[in-house]
């Protein structure tokens, strides 16, 4: 068994909603994030699903230390990071690194890619001594499958897959430990997200790397990743190896979502047995009591709006089914797989 | 802004036996600062009454401007349309007088954009919107047409119309504006939808049941549907059959059945090649090579060409024509047509 790299535990991030303009008073809070704990192993790849507005990039920006955590523990190997300020925090940060969403707006557009992958080094100069900086900036370069010559053009001269692997590139400058991908193909052709996903792969092969991979697109979180978990409003609702969460789902949310994903194949067309929910995402700032799904939930009874289900594994169920989930009627769903 | 006001709605024409809407060779180009961009190249799809035509294809490849074409939508300039014929019900819109086409364009093919925010007045309510066109097409009263407005609403299954009907588009979610989108696009039940990208913006559980609404609704109106997208999956699940665009061009059609079996364009093969597989798991996904083109410069021959692991040196030099895809004997499939010259070694090859 491997051990765990980053220990998460019981992780809260509040955005404080204010009023009035002299005298800000706090009339709420956006629960982005609202108590979730996990564990990310030594080289493994975590995935993380969700729909928009659940919390995974807060998640992310928060283990990046990017964003304060309001309360919870984030512990890389056994030392808790999100307290961290100064020299002691900026040696940890690097780390962990990031690699964001959108390859066209996350480059500034005036330096060029050179000065972009080689910032990190300004900051860590340990990393690379000033006079090693363009040829450690080439292998990069290389490593990422660009060519080392272009390392005096501009973002723009990039289409957007060459601009994800400048991103890349950039979050490998400091030889993390972790890096956090969030949506890293999402902004992308189809016929490019292929090459991305392969080298991420592959990176992951050659330095030993942990990621934790966002994304919305469910058949790529699921060929990249060893576990993923699954989120709603601010929790983490199951958590479970890739056979766990795709074929013995127990979280009526994580049905719905994997029986909503079109299947690219249209022979599926009649064997598929959909689960359509009615109703919408509610605010995270006034989140339902109890299971924060039960209002979109079918299964829904009297107890789902007293008792917050706990992420846990249920005690009933045995083999594949036997995972961590937060639904108090926690059961495989039986149809025809799709 | 009309002028001749009728108060009864028209009778719905007898359906039309040919396609409703005939794309034949159609061509837009751009005049920019660098040049001449050519951003469709020769386009030909046709969609019938009741049926749904899928356009699939990567960012850039011309399904939005080839769509905002057949709407008469573009700005010309800087777009000019050197050739092509766009048929309605057999007659070139192209070519008739503008009190014509404003008649079609306006009543008889609606458009569904990808983003519902930018595409609906924020200022105004939403029932005043959906009411408007029932005013300005068919001189419906203001209180009749705000019934008119909370009837739709309730047919694309807005909780509690009644009580919304005034509100303003920010007040909804993104699956509802979709959803206000397709009721506003079926205020005066047109014979043909446009959606590009309808659910793109969308999570999958709202993409779902948008997709489900607009299937239910063309089905009872009997609607031909042009819908745009680059996902394979929304594709699989609704589409009768597909065009495939690479680069400004059609470069495959087929029944939706057949493509995902047995395509016949060497891009259609690396698209559907490129789905991550269960099998293939922790093994290197395909990746089709390369970049989409640059449309101030496609390449020469086929546009395909540089990326694609079947060419020849005829694929460089001359442009291959939408061939008849037919069996090995000579049978013909219906329906199908790839503008590759190895398309019967692409459909063969497994
Ligand atoms: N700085 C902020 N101030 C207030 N609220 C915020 C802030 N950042 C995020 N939020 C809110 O927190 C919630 C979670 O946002 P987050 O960006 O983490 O979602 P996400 O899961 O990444 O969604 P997406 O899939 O759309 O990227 C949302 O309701 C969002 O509006
Ligand atoms: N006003 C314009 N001036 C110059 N070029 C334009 C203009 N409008 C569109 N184009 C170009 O025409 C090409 C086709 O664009 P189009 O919007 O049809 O692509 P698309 O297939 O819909 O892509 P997407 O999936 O990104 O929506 C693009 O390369 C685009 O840059
Ligand atoms: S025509 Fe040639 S280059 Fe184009 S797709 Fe066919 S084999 Fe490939
Ligand atoms: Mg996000
Ligand atoms: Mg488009």
């Amino acid at each position: 068994m491997a051990e765990p790299i980053l220990e998460v535990k019981d992780l809260v991030k509040h955005y404080p909603l204010t009023q009035g303009i002299l005298f800000k008073k706090q009339v709420g809070a956006v629960k982005a994030v609202d108590g979730i704990s996990f564990d990310l192993m030594k080289g493994e790849t975590l995935g993380i699903v969700g729909e928009s507005g659940c919390g995974k990039s807060t998640l992310a920006k928060v283990l990046m230390n990017l964003e304060r955590a309001t309360s919870g523990q984030v512990l890389f190997k056994g030392e808790d990071i999100s307290k961290l300020t100064g020299q002691a925090l900026k040696a940890v940060r690097r780390n962990i690194q990031m690699v964001f969403q959108d390859p066209y707006t996350s480059l500034n557009p005036r330096m060029t890619v050179g000065d972009i992958i080689g910032e990190p080094f300004e900051i860590h100069p340990e990393v690379a001594p000033k006079g090693d900086r363009r040829k450690a900036v080439q292998d990069l370069l290389d490593v990422v499958g660009l060519n080392p010559e272009y390392i005096n053009r501009y973002p723009h001269q990039f289409s957007g897959g060459q601009r994800q692997r400048i991103g890349i590139a950039r979050g490998l400058a400091l030889k993390p430990e972790i890096i956090i991908c969030d949506e890293p193909v999402s902004a992308l052709d189809v016929s490019v997200q292929a090459q991305v996903i392969n080298l991420l792969d592959q990176l992951q092969g050659e330095f030993g790397l942990s990621y934790m991979f966002i994304a919305h697109d469910l058949s790529i979180v699921r060929h990249i990743s060893d576990r993923v978990g699954v989120m709603y409003l601010g929790k983490m609702v199951e958590i479970g190896s890739d056979e766990e969460i795709y074929d013995n789902a127990t979280h009526p949310y994580t049905q719905a979502l994997l029986s909503a994903v079109p299947v690219p194949d249209p022979t599926a067309r009649e064997t598929r047995d959909r689960i359509i929910l009615t109703g919408d995402i509610p605010s995270p700032a006034n989140p339902p009591s109890g299971c924060r799904f039960r209002t979109r939930c079918w299964k829904a009874e009297e107890r789902c709006s007293t008792e917050v289900p706990l992420l846990a594994v249920p005690e009933l169920l045995k083999g594949p089914a036997a995972h961590q989930s937060a639904c108090h009627f926690a059961e495989v769903r039986e149809t025809a797989a799709v | 802004m009309t002028t001749a006001v009728d108060t009864t709605k028209p009778a719905r024409e007898a359906p039309y036996e040919g396609p409703l809407l005939d794309v034949r060779d159609l061509h837009v180009e751009f005049v920019t600062r660098d040049g001449v961009a050519r951003a469709v190249n020769g386009v030909n799809y046709s969609v019938r009454a009741g049926e749904t035509l899928a356009v699939l294809g990567e960012s850039g490849s011309g399904k939005s401007v080839t769509a905002q074409a057949i709407m008469g939508i573009l700005d010309m300039p800087p777009a000019r349309i050197p050739r092509g014929e766009i048929r309605f019900r057999g007659q070139d819109m192209l070519r008739m007088g503008r009190e014509e086409r404003r008649r079609i364009r306006g009543r008889k093919i609606a458009m569904i954009f990808q983003d519902a925010l930018s595409s609906l007045n924020p200022v105004l309510s939403v029932g005043f919107q959906l009411g408007e066109m029932f005013r300005a097409h068919h001189g419906t009263s203001r209180k009749e047409a705000k019934d008119k407005a909370i009837e739709l609403m309730e047919r694309v299954r807005i909780p509690a119309a009644k009580q919304r009907v005034n509100d303003y588009p920010h007040q909804f979610s993104g699956g509802m504006r979709q959803r206000i989108m397709i009721a506003m696009a079926l205020a005066l039940e047109p014979d043909l939808i446009i959606a590009d990208e309808p659910t793109t913006a969308l999570d999958v559980t709202v993409q779902a049941q948008v997709m489900d609404l607009l299937a239910e609704l063309q089905a009872e109106y009997h609607m031909g549907l042009i819908l745009i997208t680059h996902d394979l999956g929304v594709v699989a699940d609704v589409a009768d059959k597909i065009a495939v665009m690479y680069a400004g061009r059609i470069v495959e059609t087929a029944p939706v059945y057949e493509l995902y079996a047995r395509p016949a364009h060497p891009y259609t093969r690396g698209l559907l090649d490129s789905i991550p597989r269960l099998d293939q798991k922790g093994q290197e996904l395909y990746a089709i090579k390369g970049l989409p083109p640059n449309l101030l410069r496609i390449p020469k021959g086929c546009a395909f060409n540089p990326r694609c692991p079947r060419a020849q040196d005829v694929c460089r030099v001359e442009v291959p024509e939408l061939f008849p895809v037919t069996e090995d004997d000579g049978t013909a499939l219906a329906g199908r047509g790839s503008a590759c010259f190895f398309w019967k070694e692409t459909l063969h090859d497994r």
